[in-house]
């Protein structure tokens, strides 16, 4: 069963091939057998980008620990190697036992970027199965899709046949029941049909081919389910209590360099800060904090057993965690763990969380980064990133003085109501920062790093038209123009064509899908990579099917029109998210609600749990969530040069809904 | 207190690289809890030197490392235990096969090593071509290859550098694969390192490299050049001459 002996004599042929051997440590080699469903998790990028990714390895060690389930691993062979699998007629495999890929009973891809879709498909024909679901065997294996991409699977409706929605910690074990079942009876003529309407009654699973899609013009008129036994509305999966779930536990060391090399512990899940554009901290909720305790002990386990000189507490946004101090104390203080560095990859801004970096960023103080995603308060209060100017200087002030030299903030453009004043504000943003630095380094020098902002599905701006790749060049066009002369300041911008191509998937509904194979019959694969990425075949992929760019990417969305994902819930009510929009366009903030009443914005209602935190007051610092009136210009705690203070600062106790508005 | 250990790697993980080498056997030590010496300064590292890298693809039966530990925690190191004990912790494929404790002042692994001991499996060709190509190469005043560096061509002779080439003969291959050949070489790593793949290339006809194994590596006795010895026995009888 195993392809081993023919692909290692074609490995001396291709870049790194210690991307393919698998063996590292954590790896698993399941019994397969009857019985026994087995899944081959795939990440449609490469080993590099892929084997840190937690959620797939969550899941492996959960379906392994199953006496019923077995879990490989696979991912997206580089071109190299791919052109020699077609030639050789060697089909997609697995890293841990090298079986090819079509002989297991579920492929289950882990969706994170919507640039990867034909990857997906990529990955799926190398597999030697039909790339459409309706052509599929009941002998194929079934192809389940699950990441955040999958809350508008509409795009790719044609080629899954499932869809997990939400946490994937309990579903695996429901989905691998019924699969079961149906190896058990042999998988006879015509089963496919019931397997999949089966899966379809799974609380959190979606299966697009139960779903039927009737237009009105161009427009959607009704998603309905073709069977009365099928739901109407598919929700999402939450699992209510991360401290049952202390994956993973045995997380895998590669033997060849990864991004993100590291020992992760996540802390916890889900966000409330209410960042409109922000769609990961939209769909997440609610928070669900991990005991402070089970923290240190998967840190101390992770790395004992690992090896790992550095751990990363993995959020939406770390300083937030309640524990945050008594986890990191007892970190550094930990005698095994002397040469050990944490990485805190979220940062909030503000000069609470520098003092946090201080403390255990000893040694190596050479970069920071931030993201104030705007360059002006007004545009901050539009996106609901509520960090005032001083909380950003506070924060870079307190880092060049603690020793930091480089500082790097991130800044979306193309944002809704976005005037060329906000978008300056960038600029004399990053000028003002190097001002500060001047005052403790001869050189201290600025990145600015500008995103186009791409409106995403079950968030504020999804009925919010994206700008064009014009409009997007000339913003940064005007940034460059206007730091061309500053010394200090290095702008890097992402391709505003890549923007507009992800813009095409992530708001897409079914008629998408010949695109995507257009794009992919002609080559266009690794999409996320700036060698490869190829807008002219997008575009040319558009045209051939039919679809309108203006009308799937550039057009403002209103309240009555019936969006591609209706039929999908993140637990969010969609009142919410509209009312949330027109506060926006008002510039109206919104406080985090952790600490202030309820927004009834569904995701805690709709499972009957509450946010989950350690503490009832709120983390110190900054100005969001700490209860500080931020129109009055409350004070924010910022400390020059010594530790800043770990109480907060919120004199104010009055809760307040909405702030801002000048 | 610097100790050198002698490993080997074969199968799969054989597709690491040099660098990956280094970076599992950093993670391997702080695993094992070997009481490993870190560099002072704003980005401590292990104190850790590897000798003569091997390619990406190749085996061995050889490969050498040396770590300095920290003197003030040796206590109750058991010198020992310690190849199991690393072993342990390696990958599938890699294992420490024996540890000794040497003098700080041995020669570096990059400086001691004069040359290795090589099994080479061919692959699409007989013996009697192999024998053919061996014999040529042997006679051979010369061995002159060009091969560009920096940019610009530069001529090699590689003949000096073949200390001995022998034929092994015929190797079992499997139904579908061409049939292979194997042969072992010495070849010097002074004044620079021969790879096997330039060895193969220069020959006449060129052979295609299947399979290929580290089987020694040698230090050079520095009074008689005509004693040669490994690198561990070397180190080890240096620091027994010094005590």
């Amino acid at each position: 069963m195993s392809l081993w002996p023919r692909l290692e004599n074609l490995l001396p042929q291709v870049q790194k091939p210690a991307r393919y051997i698998g063996c590292e440590q954590g790896a698993q080699a399941p019994t397969h057998g009857a019985g026994i469903v087995s899944w081959l998790l795939t990440y449609p990028d490469t080993y590099e980008i892929g084997l840190p990714n937690q959620g797939l390895q969550i899941l492996y060690e959960i379906l392994n620990e199953r006496d019923d389930a077995a879990a490989e691993r696979a991912y997206s062979p580089w071109t190299d190697l791919e052109a020699l699998l077609r030639r050789e007629k060697i089909p997609l495999f697995s890293v841990d036992t090298h079986r090819p890929a079509g002989v297991f009973d579920v492929i289950a891809f882990n969706l994170s970027a919507e640039l990867t879709y034909t990857n997906l498909l990529n990955c799926i024909d190398l597999a030697g199965v039909p790339i459409h679901s309706t052509a599929r065997a009941d002998s194929e294996p079934l192809i389940g899709v699950g990441g955040h991409c999958t809350y508008n699977p509409e795009p790719i409706a044609d080629f899954v046949d499932f869809v997990v929605l939400g946490d994937g910690e309990e579903v695996v074990g429901e989905i691998t029941e019924i699969v079961r079942e149906w190896k058990d009876t042999g998988r006879f003529d015509g089963s496919r049909r019931s397997v999949l309407r089966e899966l379809a009654k799974v609380a959190g699973v979606y299966v697009p081919s139960m779903y039927q899609v009737a237009y009105d013009g161009a427009f959607i008129a009704e998603v309905t389910p073709r069977f009365a036994d099928v739901p109407a509305t598919v929700e999402k999966r939450t699992v209510a209590d991360l401290a049952d779930w202390p994956y993973p536990k045995q997380q895998l060391v590669p033997l060849t360099e990864v991004v993100h090399d590291r020992l992760s512990v996540e802390v916890f899940r889900g966000c409330t800060r209410g960042c409109r554009f922000c769609q990961a901290g939209m769909i997440t909720r609610p928070v669900r904090e991990r005991p402070a305790e089970q923290v240190r002990t998967m840190i101390s386990d992770g790395l004992a057993r690992t090896g790992y000189d550095e751990v990363a507490l993995t959020s939406l946004s770390t300083a937030d965690f309640s524990g945050i101090r008594q986890v990191i104390g007892e970190t550094i203080s930990d005698a095994g763990c002397d040469q050990v560095s944490v990485a805190l990859p979220s940062l909030r801004v503000d000069a609470f969380t520098v003092g946090i970096a201080a403390e255990i960023q000893r040694a190596r103080r050479t970069g920071l980064t931030f993201a104030p995603e705007a360059g002006s308060w007004r545009m901050r209060q539009v996106i609901n990133k509520l960090i005032r100017e001083e909380d950003l200087y506070g924060a870079v002030e307190s880092a060049y003085s603690q020793g930091w030299r480089r500082m790097k903030l991130y800044f979306l453009t193309g944002l809704p109501t976005e005037t060329d004043e906000d978008t300056l504000g960038i600029a004399e943003l990053a000028r003002n920062c190097v001002a500060l630095g001047r005052r403790h380094h001869s050189s201290p020098s600025v990145t600015v790093s500008v995103g186009g902002f791409v409106p995403k599905p079950f968030t504020p701006f999804q009925w919010f038209g994206q700008n064009t790749v014009v409009e997007l060049s000339r913003k940064i066009g005007l940034l460059r123009d206007d730091l061309r002369q500053n010394k200090g300041v290095q702008l890097k911008w992402h391709d505003p064509k890549a923007t507009l191509a992800e813009g095409i998937t992530s708001r897409g509904d079914r008629r998408l899908g010949p695109v995507i194979e257009y794009v992919w019959r002609k080559g266009g694969t690794f999409q996320e990579w700036s060698e490869h990425f190829n807008y002219d075949l997008w575009l040319e992929a558009m045209a051939a099917s039919g679809c309108d760019v203006d009308w799937y990417v550039h057009r403002h969305r209103t309240d009555d029109e019936v969006l591609p994902w209706d039929h999908l819930s993140a637990g969010l009510h969609k009142d919410f998210l509209w009312q949330d929009w027109r506060d926006s366009l008002n510039e109206l903030g919104l406080e985090d609600c952790r600490w202030t009443p309820c927004y009834d914005c569904g995701a805690c209602t709709g499972y009957g749990i509450e946010h989950v935190v350690a503490s009832t007051s709120p983390p110190a610092g900054g100005s969001q969530g700490t209860g500080v009136d931020l129109s009055q210009g409350g004070a924010v705690p910022v400390v020059l040069g010594k530790r800043p203070r770990a109480e907060s600062n919120g004199d104010d106790p009055q809760p307040r809904r909405l702030v801002g508005v000048g | 207190m610097r100790i050198r250990i002698r490993f080997s790697k074969h199968g799969k993980v054989r597709f690491t690289s040099h660098r990956d080498v280094a970076r599992i056997f950093q993670r391997v030590l702080r695993r094992a809890g070997l009481p490993v010496a870190y560099s002072q300064g704003f980005s401590p590292r292990p104190k850790i030197a590897f000798g003569l890298a091997l390619s990406t693809g190749h085996e061995s039966e050889a490969e050498y490392l040396d770590i300095d530990l920290d003197p003030e925690r040796t206590d109750g190191l058991e010198m020992g235990d310690l190849p199991a004990r690393l072993s342990n912790e390696l990958p599938e494929g890699m294992a420490v096969t024996a540890a000794v404790v040497i003098d700080r002042r041995t020669a570096s692994l990059q400086q001691a090593v004069t040359s290795c001991t090589w099994q080479i499996d061919v692959v699409d060709t007989d013996a009697n071509t192999v024998a053919g190509a061996v014999a040529r190469a042997l006679a051979a005043e010369t061995l002159v290859v060009t091969r560009e560096r920096k940019g610009r061509e530069v001529t090699d002779d590689l003949r000096p550098g073949v200390l001995s080439l022998d034929v092994e003969g015929p190797v079992e291959a499997e139904e579908d694969e061409g049939s292979r050949v194997r042969l072992v070489a010495e070849l010097a790593t002074k004044p620079r390192a021969l790879r096997v793949s330039e060895l193969l290339g220069a020959l006449d006809p060129p052979l295609i490299e299947h399979r290929v194994l580290r089987l020694h590596q040698w230090t050079t006795n520095e009074t008689d050049a005509r004693q040669r010895s490994n690198p561990l026995n070397a180190a080890a009888s240096a620091l027994v001459g010094a005590t």
